[in-house]
């Protein structure tokens, strides 16, 4: 009897819950996380405390919290999913303000030792909110204009404000997160059909702005886009990240130039290495074997998270983990496409594999909700 | 607060369908992203390889180690010996090299002026150039400073390879010696080659290391490094050393170089010894010397203004470079060329009054008394004057001037050398295009007894007997072999003169030694198989104004030194079967027989000798003070010849 055929008669209790964890999912993640610090070492030159063995206490604590939150039941999630979207949305104004006094760009609070970045926070409660809002609302109401209305707007609210932050790439990832939940909660494809077509529109306005009054875009987003387009035409300036990217990648081959004998990542001709750019050191060093073995993990990761969303009866929890293991997807696929020279550079992280807490614990946070559903699903 | 859930709920259903839409759509996204990888990890990923390959691997180039040199008998006179020096660079240092310099300062000498000089070096440089502290280290202070290597950031202890001349001032003039690259040497070279760009390259400067420099360089080496994107070099991947410059092999003896350089002493001399058969210059040697190993290493300002300007001028190359007024040891031209044109026989006599009138100028002889009759043979071995200047006026210069360039006078022999002088062969055109003024018959007169305009090498004298011994257009050369490829030695032609006439000259000249009465009896060899044929020399540097010669001959020894004449002698022997031509000038040394002629006679004893000349080879009246001399000269005496390539 093999585990997707396992049933139980009723949701399982108290500490007997941690025999119901979707353990296969642990694995994974244990495994993903596993080839990043194999990574940290190597871009440390073999050096462990640099930033492997951080990143492995920190992991360590996530682990802690996923099985801590599996225990959590789902009425709690319906619960808070509004005060959290109510507190990450002023905790973005705090932070704008805070923003303002500093210099520039500034994403988080600093609470202590803690430092906090509430555009993080907001993937994981946007997501909460949107699925207590499609699990409270009828079915026959999903794709009415004005029930459409509505999580468009707290979709958007939270989106300008980190879009004045300005972090486009997080921008991004909320539109599209939301979007995700929208669309599993089976909104009119034709909806997304006018926000893709108006999204080329505004592309092409952001395009139209440059050089003008009303320009859209920082100068530095612009020449992302540049970059993008061309990375030859600037190869020690602006494309010099993703010429050396894709030279690293390339030059890994079918099976690599082996563990810490990656000359390019080595010579730091790669910038960036042990955060956006890890996945080109993986690239190098195990070339196209090691490369697909971290993106069939991944794809892994999301069919599981997929098949736990789509066994799920209860609406709230399925969209909670269609939600999460979207967001999830979208780090994987934007990290590998941009190292790839396949979108713009506007440095996001390898999800469990780059260097850096806030990315992480939020990960595992959502990986905590998705066990959560998991273990609470109606049986 | 369980919400109960209704199975038969549409919005379930809905959710079945756009979850797997969704599974849809990120496996086409994720199936992109393998093609991608695919893309360019399998189908391009040797077009990445060069990118990354040409990102981070330069080539760098190794110096080859220089070709040695040897001499006739294997005997290596330029070598190459382990330099040990360090170096720093800045960026290893942490940008600040003061406080390890200050520390290194403890180890090895560094001057306060040194230490200026070289902060300001490194604040004008990049920062990941390597500078070079000190060099020349002994072992000892090398291993020093490897030791304290730890406290010591960004200095690096290396060991190259240098020139090194082992036989010191002896051979100076003809090796010349090597250094560093400058920018005027670069800028004479055509397409350089880039191996001269490094810093511890070494180029032949001047003399034989200059001349053979495309044999002695060698090819240079490769090393394949892998370097960061700040160009600092990381670890090597492939080394391919150089290959060393040709060993050549010189056709000089070092011995016997060295013995005329000791032989010579302290006098401003020069000394030539040609092998007859061959043309192989068994030693050329310019006195006094200096050591070329200062220049390799950098000569100081004090040393080198001490050369400059010493009087005796020890870097000039006096055998090449100088040019002397034969005096009479040009009067087996002057002889040959009335004898060829049939202007005399070898019975033809002039009488000798002690002078002549010419054009109501009167010319002198060197003997005031007058040589009486005096033939052919005799003119040689009395030397006489008057004999020439009536010759002169017989046979013309011109004629005088086309033997002299038969004999190697005059002309330019192609060594590999610095600055070898072409001297001067007069005639009416050469004066008329160098003065604009036409020849005058007291010209001839003067350049019959090889003064006036007539201006010879101690080499072209050496070649000039040597032709004279062998009848042969004898050249010289220098270079017996390269690479173990000997040069093939040349078949001299014949120089188309009446072996009756040769005869004669050398009969004169066989006079000069071993006749009662000849100039040079002296100075000449007592063994008959090494019978040794000569011709003294005393070339004025002034003239002898009427003044003085009315207050009777000045003696040299009167004389400031610089004012004195030039003493010349050449010779050559075994008079029967010719081996050896020497030709000596000792500059302001008096007397050609009395200062020259000695000179040259030990020399050629050593060279027939093969060694110390045997003290029973010379009069016994001058055996004693042979001996002495010889056991206060501090000779070379080499171990084994070593004939393998070190």
């Amino acid at each position: 009897m093999s585990y997707l055929d396992y049933k139980v008669a009723q949701t399982p209790t108290g500490i007997r819950k941690i025999l119901y964890l979707n353990w296969p999912l642990v694995f994974l993640i244990a495994a993903v996380a596993s080839i990043g610090f194999l990574m940290l070492v190597s871009v440390a030159g073999g050096r462990v405390d640099t930033w492997a063995e951080p990143q492995m206490y920190r992991f360590a604590a996530g682990m802690v919290i996923i099985i801590a939150l599996a225990f959590v039941p789902m009425w709690f999630w319906r619960g808070i999913s509004v005060p959290a979207y109510v507190c990450c949305f002023l905790l973005l104004i705090a932070v704008e303000l805070v923003g303002e006094i500093g210099m520039g760009a500034q994403r988080w609070i600093d609470i202590g030792p803690i430092r906090l970045q509430p555009s993080e926070l907001m993937k994981i409660s946007l997501v909460l909110l949107l699925a207590a809002y499609y699990d409270w609302l009828p079915a026959r109401r999903v794709s009415r204009p004005l029930w459409v209305l509505i999580p468009v707007v707290l979709i958007l609210a939270p989106t300008g404000l980190v879009l004045i932050q300005p972090d486009l790439g997080t921008s991004i990832m909320l539109v599209a997160g939301g979007g995700i939940v929208m669309f599993a909660a089976g909104v009119s494809l034709w909806y997304f059909g006018v926000v893709i077509a108006a999204a080329v529109g505004l592309v092409a306005a952001v395009l139209e702005s440059r050089g003008t009054d009303w320009q859209l875009l920082k100068d530095y987003q612009f020449r992302r886009i540049d970059t993008f387009l061309d990375p030859t035409a600037d190869p020690l300036g602006a494309g010099y990240n993703i010429i050396q990217s894709q030279i690293a990648l390339g030059s890994g081959g079918w099976s690599g130039r082996g563990f810490m004998q990656g000359t390019q990542s080595r010579l730091n001709f790669l910038p960036e290495k042990h955060t956006d750019f890890i996945f080109t050191v993986l690239a190098e060093e195990f070339g196209f074997i090691g490369a697909m073995s971290l993106l069939a993990l991944y794809t892994l990761i999301i069919g599981f998270c997929l098949y736990s969303a789509l066994s799920n009866r209860d609406r709230f929890a399925s969209l909670i983990t269609v939600g999460i293991s979207g967001t999830f997807f979208l780090y994987f696929a934007i990290n590998m496409a941009t190292v790839m020279g396949m979108l713009p550079a506007k440095g996001s992280p390898l999800p469990l594999v780059s260097y850096g807490g806030t990315s992480l614990m939020i990960l595992l946070l959502g990986f905590g909700l998705v066990q959560s559903a998991h273990v609470h699903r109606p049986r | 607060m369980t919400k109960p859930v209704n199975p038969a709920d549409a919005a379930g259903r809905s959710i079945t369908r756009r979850g797997l839409m969704l599974a849809g759509i990120q496996l086409g996204v994720v199936t992109t992203l393998a093609l991608k990888l695919r893309s360019m990890q399998v189908e391009h990923a040797e077009q990445y390889r060069m990118l990354a390959d040409g990102n981070s691997i330069k080539i760098r180039l190794l110096v080859p180690a220089r070709g040695l040199i040897h001499d006739r008998n294997g005997i290596v006179i330029a070598g190459n010996e382990q330099n040990y020096r360090v170096t720093l660079t800045r960026e290893e240092a942490g940008g600040d090299v003061e406080p390890v310099l200050r520390r290194l300062a403890r180890l090895i000498p560094i001057s306060d002026a040194r230490m200026a000089e070289l902060l300001d070096e490194f604040a004008k440089r990049s920062a990941i150039t390597p500078i070079v502290l000190a060099d020349r280290l002994t072992w000892e202070q090398f291993s020093s400073i490897a030791v304290n290597a730890p406290s010591l950031a960004g200095v690096t202890p290396e060991s190259g390879l240098s020139r090194v001349y082992p036989r010191a001032g002896d051979m100076a003039h003809v090796l010349g010696y090597v250094g560093p690259v400058s920018d005027y040497d670069l800028s004479k070279i055509e397409d350089p080659d880039p191996v001269l760009m490094l810093p511890e390259f070494q180029l032949g400067k001047v003399g034989f290391e200059a001349r053979m420099e495309e044999h002695l360089r060698g090819k240079a080496g490769q090393r394949r490094v892998e370097v960061n994107s700040a160009g600092r070099e990381m670890r090597q991947l492939s080394r391919q050393e150089g290959e060393q410059g040709a060993t050549v092999q010189m056709s000089l003896d070092a011995r016997l170089q060295n013995y005329a350089a000791q032989r010579m002493g302290t006098e401003s001399a020069a000394a030539v010894v040609i092998d007859v058969q061959t043309g192989d210059i068994l030693t050329i040697c310019s006195s006094p010397s200096f050591d070329p190993n200062k220049f390799v290493r950098g000569i100081s300002s004090p040393d080198y203004k001490a050369l400059m300007n010493h009087d005796h001028r020890p870097l000039a190359d006096k055998t090449v470079q100088g040019v002397y007024p034969p005096g009479s040891t040009f009067k087996m031209v002057t002889l040959l060329a009335g004898l060829e044109a049939g202007v005399i026989n070898a019975g033809s006599r002039f009488y000798c009054p002690g002078h002549t009138e010419v054009g109501g100028r009167r010319f002198h002889c060197w003997s005031r008394g007058g040589h009486g009759s005096v033939d052919a043979v005799t003119s040689l071995s009395h030397s006489c004057d008057v004999y020439y200047y009536e010759l002169a006026q017989k046979v013309g210069i011109d004629r005088i001037a086309a033997m002299a360039r038969r004999l190697g006078l005059g002309q330019r022999h192609d060594l590999p050398m610095s600055a070898v002088a072409e001297g001067i062969a007069p005639d009416r055109a050469w004066k008329q295009a160098r003065y604009g003024q036409s020849w005058q018959v007291g010209d001839s007169l003067n350049a019959s007894i090889g003064q006036g305009y007539v201006l010879a090498s101690p080499l072209q004298l050496a070649v000039m007997t040597a032709r004279l011994a062998t009848g042969l257009e004898v050249k010289p050369r220098l270079v017996r072999a390269i690479d173990g490829v000997p040069q093939p030695a040349e078949d001299f032609p014949d120089l188309g003169l009446n072996p009756a006439f040769l005869r004669v000259a050398r009969l004169g000249m066989d006079e000069v030694m071993n006749s009662a009465t000849g100039t040079a009896r002296r100075s000449r060899i007592v063994r008959e198989d090494w019978r040794m044929a000569g011709k003294t020399g005393t070339s004025q540097v002034r003239n002898i104004t009427a003044a003085e010669r009315a207050r009777g001959v000045v003696s040299n020894d009167q004389l400031p030194w610089n004012r004195r004449d030039h003493a010349l002698f050449v010779c050559y022997a075994p008079y029967q079967a010719p081996r050896y031509a020497v030709s000596v000038v000792v500059e302001h040394g008096g007397g050609g027989s009395a200062v020259a002629a000695p000179i040259a006679r030990d020399i050629l004893l050593f060279a027939l000798a093969d060694g110390l000349p045997p003290l029973d080879a010379v009069p016994g009246d001058q055996q004693e003070a042979m001996e002495e001399r010889h056991n206060a000269m501090r000779l070379f005496t080499p171990e084994a010849p070593r004939l393998t390539r070190a």
